[in-house]
């Protein structure tokens, strides 16, 4: 990485700020974290408090309160319609795109309130990515999809960007895919190559935070492993939230599932406690396939 | 049970012969369509035959026109047609591009409901309103305005000299911009409309602003439809009559300059039927009609090609 760069990376990639001390807490912590992985939720890295939605005048989500931990997969299921994915396109305001929605409360990313007026929404963006229910592949050939990102946030050497487009495509399992039709459009790889596409196009951007809003629902259960051994194996470089129709997935891949109920957080917690031993009655009732 | 299988099987039958029917209805339809077509061909054919004898090729290079001497050219029809028609294109389309974007991607709902309906209002507002207007109204104001600030910082340009009278080759192109801006902005506005939410929301979850969500995601994905929207209005400019005839000023040269007169196609068959009595003359001018029909065909038939190469550059259809 040029010296170039560096300085365009985020926070995290250097450590003046934390000196040698910093980092020797640093790793102490990470220590303990990892002794307790089992049973202890790992730090928060985006903690949504007394959050409330509105479409219009109808109210979407009554005050969530959740913690998003670092460094791992969170599942958030429930039925159709209960608030998944509002409570998802929170985290990156990509709400606001439409005038009639609002939302109330606090959402802490790394401490700072990410709903006040005065984020930088582009800058957001960069650390938060996301993945949509379709692949969302741009009218673009595949390398200049994965580069779109880079070529927005960063200057670089073409050399480079071919460096990170490679690895890029590399994490996201595409790479011995589509090495020779790098120049192809995007779209006219199948679904579920798209949707890695997208994954890939996502990561190159090196964000903290990866939103997955079903993103395997419109692609085949082949494609739909792979997604999810992608989301398995770059789970502790990102923060990854996923919401998924799939009670399976859910069980599957994800360390914490939150369920929501009708706007509201019912049950939150640690997967294998909430899916062998639901404390709520209603979430045994989802989990149980008695409703939903 | 046997006889409702029965009773299934009755129906399916007559709705067979409806189908039938149907498509015979439909076909017939089509090939009514069809047979308009080849008719309005042959006929142009037939009857520009004595010309097409007389003349030849040379019909279409030649610049002639001369009704009492027999002598007859195409050249400065085509190229007043051509011309007025480049040059509404090149003033409607990025126009009518930015008026479709600002409906769709900035503007307030109910600033984009009352703008979009003035807009179609536009589009049904009859040529020989424009035509008058462009006479009356917008002539004397290119004469006093415009030409004179265009001949001052553009003059060096052979395109803007010469005499200052308002109407002209680029008068006719600006009304023809006018009347063509409705059709094709009301399309792309449809278009971009289309572009599935999803696709901006990826752009934006990238971190794009709203200007790079426009011109990468929005106008890509749109591009085949916009070119769609451009073949709308350049069939209309190219045969648009009655108000090109009132400004173009109807002048048998050819110059070089916009603030001349010159005269199109369909402006010179308005303005002359009435008066071919001779089988030649009559015949010129039929010819002159199959030359515009046959520009069109092959301006079809270039768009075609273009958006097929289009969309396989992008992969497929996109919308």
């Amino acid at each position: 990485m040029t010296a170039a760069l560096d300085e365009k990376m985020p926070r995290r990639f250097t450590d003046e700020e934390t000196g040698e001390e910093g980092a020797k807490i640093e790793a102490f912590l990470h220590h303990f974290q990892e002794e307790d992985e089992e049973d202890t939720v790992s730090s928060a890295k985006i903690s949504a408090r007394n959050l409330n939605f509105y479409y219009g005048d109808q109210q979407a989500l009554f005050d969530n309160n959740l913690d998003i931990a670092e460094g791992r997969i969170t599942a958030i299921i429930g039925p159709s319609g209960c608030g998944k994915s509002t409570h998802l396109r929170i985290y990156n305001r990509i709400f606001q795109l439409y005038g009639n929605q609002r939302a109330e409360g606090e959402v802490l990313l790394d401490g700072k309130n990410l709903l006040d007026s005065g984020t930088n929404l582009i800058e957001l963006r960069r650390r938060i990515g996301m993945i949509f229910q379709k692949p969302t592949p741009f009218p673009l050939s595949v390398f200049e999809n994965v580069a779109y990102g880079l070529r927005l946030h960063f200057k670089m050497p073409k050399s480079e960007l071919n460096g990170r487009v490679e690895s890029a495509l590399k994490k996201a399992a595409l790479f011995d895919e589509v090495k020779d039709k790098l120049d192809k459009p995007g779209v006219a790889l199948s679904g579920g190559q798209q949707q890695r596409l997208c994954i890939a196009r996502t990561i190159a951007l090196e964000p903290e935070i990866l939103l997955m809003d079903e993103p395997t629902s419109a692609i085949d259960p082949v494609a739909t492993r792979k997604v999810e051994e992608l989301a398995e194996e770059l789970k502790g470089n990102f923060t990854i939230v996923i919401v998924t129709h799939s009670m399976q997935q859910a069980a599957r891949i994800s360390d914490f599932t939150a369920f929501f109920y009708k706007g509201k957080i019912i049950e939150y917690g640690l997967t294998k406690e909430m899916f062998t031993n639901p404390k709520q009655k209603q979430t045994e009732d989802y989990i149980t396939g008695r409703f939903g | 049970m046997e006889h409702s299988a029965t009773g299934r099987q009755q129906s399916w039958k007559t709705s067979r012969s409806m189908d039938l029917l149907f498509r015979g209805v439909t076909a017939a339809c089509a090939a009514f369509v069809l047979v308009i077509m080849a008719g309005i061909f042959v006929s142009l054919v037939w009857n520009s035959l004595p010309t097409i004898r007389e003349f030849g090729f040379s019909f279409l290079f030649s610049k002639a026109w001369d009704p009492v001497s027999q002598k007859f050219g195409a050249l400065s029809s085509i190229y007043g047609t051509l011309m007025s028609t480049a040059i509404a294109m090149l003033l409607a389309v990025p126009l009518s591009m930015v008026i479709a974007l600002f409906l769709v991607e900035l503007a307030p709902p109910k600033v984009s409901a009352v703008v979009g309906n003035a807009i179609e209002l536009l589009a049904a507002v009859p040529s020989i309103i424009y035509g008058m207007w462009g006479l009356f109204v917008f002539a004397p104001f290119m004469a006093d305005h415009v030409q004179p600030l265009l001949s001052e910082y553009l003059g060096w340009l052979p395109f803007f000299q010469g005499p200052e009278m308002g109407i002209g080759m680029l008068t006719a192109g600006i009304i023809l911009a006018l009347m063509i801006l409705p059709f094709i902005s009301t399309v792309m506005r449809d278009v971009f409309a289309m572009v599935p939410d999803v696709m901006k929301e990826a752009g934006y979850g990238m971190g794009a602003t709203t200007f790079e969500v426009t011109k990468d995601v929005t106008i890509r994905y749109g591009i085949q439809g916009m070119i769609g929207a451009c073949l709308l209005g350049l069939g209309r400019a190219i045969g648009e009559t009655m108000a090109i005839t009132f400004v173009i000023g109807n002048s048998s040269d050819i110059f070089i300059s916009l603030f001349e007169a010159g005269n199109s196609i369909a402006s010179r068959l308005a303005n002359e039927f009435a008066e071919a009595a001779e089988p030649m003359y009559l015949s010129a001018l039929m010819e002159l009609g199959l030359v515009l029909f046959l520009m069109t065909l092959i301006l079809q038939i270039i768009t075609q090609f273009w958006l097929k190469r289009v969309k396989k550059k992008m992969g497929g259809d996109l919308l």
